[in-house]
């Protein structure tokens, strides 16, 4: 009698097995690193299931220890949608962005991996517009572009455009790298090509983020790109401070001789 | 192959180019020496008018802050509904 029981089990194993390789549905896991995003956190989890209805998707938040209670919040919010739809793995304490991503992903499930703030400057109702893309170009990446047409900025003082912009042309002339936004952390990625490349990146920060792109397109990655608006913070304060241009240029030349 | 080097190929054939021109005299001499100065200087002004003009045609989106704003508010009374605390900052 145990034999068979075993038998079965093994069986039926077998079966999800089959019946996961065989799913077309794709799943989508979006990874979203939080410090002090109480309000935030609350606001964007609303719009991401506003605007993500007929999808099969998790969203995994990485919270670094926040002092102000993001964690609670995001317990309250699984009461509403579903602890299965939305997992906190927490970690004790400031530990940095690429380390978040690495973190995310362990404990992601998702066929792709989205990656997005929690402030609100990325609004979720662009994900469909990632995963379409994605579908019709078989693209293993879809950076979000704030600087076409359809894309843009809010919120920000010709001093910030002027320094986006310099640091931009900067980029470009010395690394060529084929993306119009290196410094967007709004992102699709296929898992396979996310875990091949993040597993490359040693740089910190938003650096991280051109980082991850530069070398994907090294490697040879198909990438395409979708407009997205950025409407700067609206609440909580942000973390671009003064050095942040230094740790750029360090970040740029380290690219330029590495990569 | 590595970035750097493709830009040191590059720089490479550059040299190449301008130490033909030194040797067979095609250009003359003085306009030649100075051809280096010449391409450096034009690369900083094509950088500089491509920052400019960037900065004329930065796209922005003034709309979609208004829209933020009505998302918010639909959030937030949505979450407050169901008990999450969304209170003001």
């Amino acid at each position: 009698m145990a034999k068979l029981e075993e038998i079965e089990t093994e069986e039926h194993q077998k079966a999800i097995i089959i019946s996961k390789r065989k799913r077309t549905k794709k799943k989508y896991s979006i990874i979203i690193p939080t410090y002090n995003e109480r309000l935030n956190i609350a606001l964007v989890i609303y719009l991401v299931f506003k605007h993500l209805q007929d999808i099969d998707f998790e969203v995994v938040i990485v919270d670094d220890g926040s002092p102000d209670g993001t964690q609670d919040i995001i317990k309250q919010l699984q009461n509403v949608y579903g602890d299965d739809l939305i997992l906190l793995r927490a970690r004790p304490k400031k530990l940095g962005l690429g380390t978040a991503y690495y973190h995310g992903l362990k404990h992601a499930s998702g066929d792709f991996i989205i990656i997005m703030d929690a402030d609100l400057s990325h609004h979720p109702k662009y994900l469909p517009n990632f995963i379409r893309k994605q579908m019709e170009t078989g693209a293993s990446i879809v950076t979000g572009t704030r600087y076409v047409r359809n894309g843009g900025v809010h919120g920000w003082n010709l001093v910030r455009k002027l320094t986006s912009r310099g640091a931009n042309v900067l980029a470009q002339t010395l690394l060529w790298p084929g993306v119009s936004d290196l410094t967007g952390s709004f992102r699709l990625y296929e898992r396979t090509a996310f875990e091949d490349v993040v597993s490359s990146c040693v740089s910190k920060g938003y650096v991280f983020q051109m980082e991850m792109i530069v070398r994907a397109s090294r490697k040879g990655y198909h990438i395409e790109a979708v407009p997205i608006t950025f409407v700067d913070r609206v609440y909580g304060s942000s973390k671009l401070g003064g050095s942040e241009i230094v740790e750029y240029l360090k970040g740029l030349f380290y690219l330029l001789f590495t990569t | 192959m590595k970035h750097i080097l493709k830009i040191m190929a590059l720089l490479v054939a550059v040299a190449g180019i301008w130490i033909s021109l030194l040797e067979t005299s095609v250009v003359p001499r003085s306009y030649t020496w100075l051809l280096p100065v010449y391409l450096v200087v034009s690369l900083g002004c094509y950088g500089l008018l491509m920052v400019g003009v960037g900065l004329m045609l930065f796209p922005t989106c003034p709309q979609e802050a208004s829209l933020l704003q009505k998302d918010i508010i639909e959030a937030k009374e949505f979450l407050k509904s169901r008990g999450v605390d969304v209170g003001a900052e």
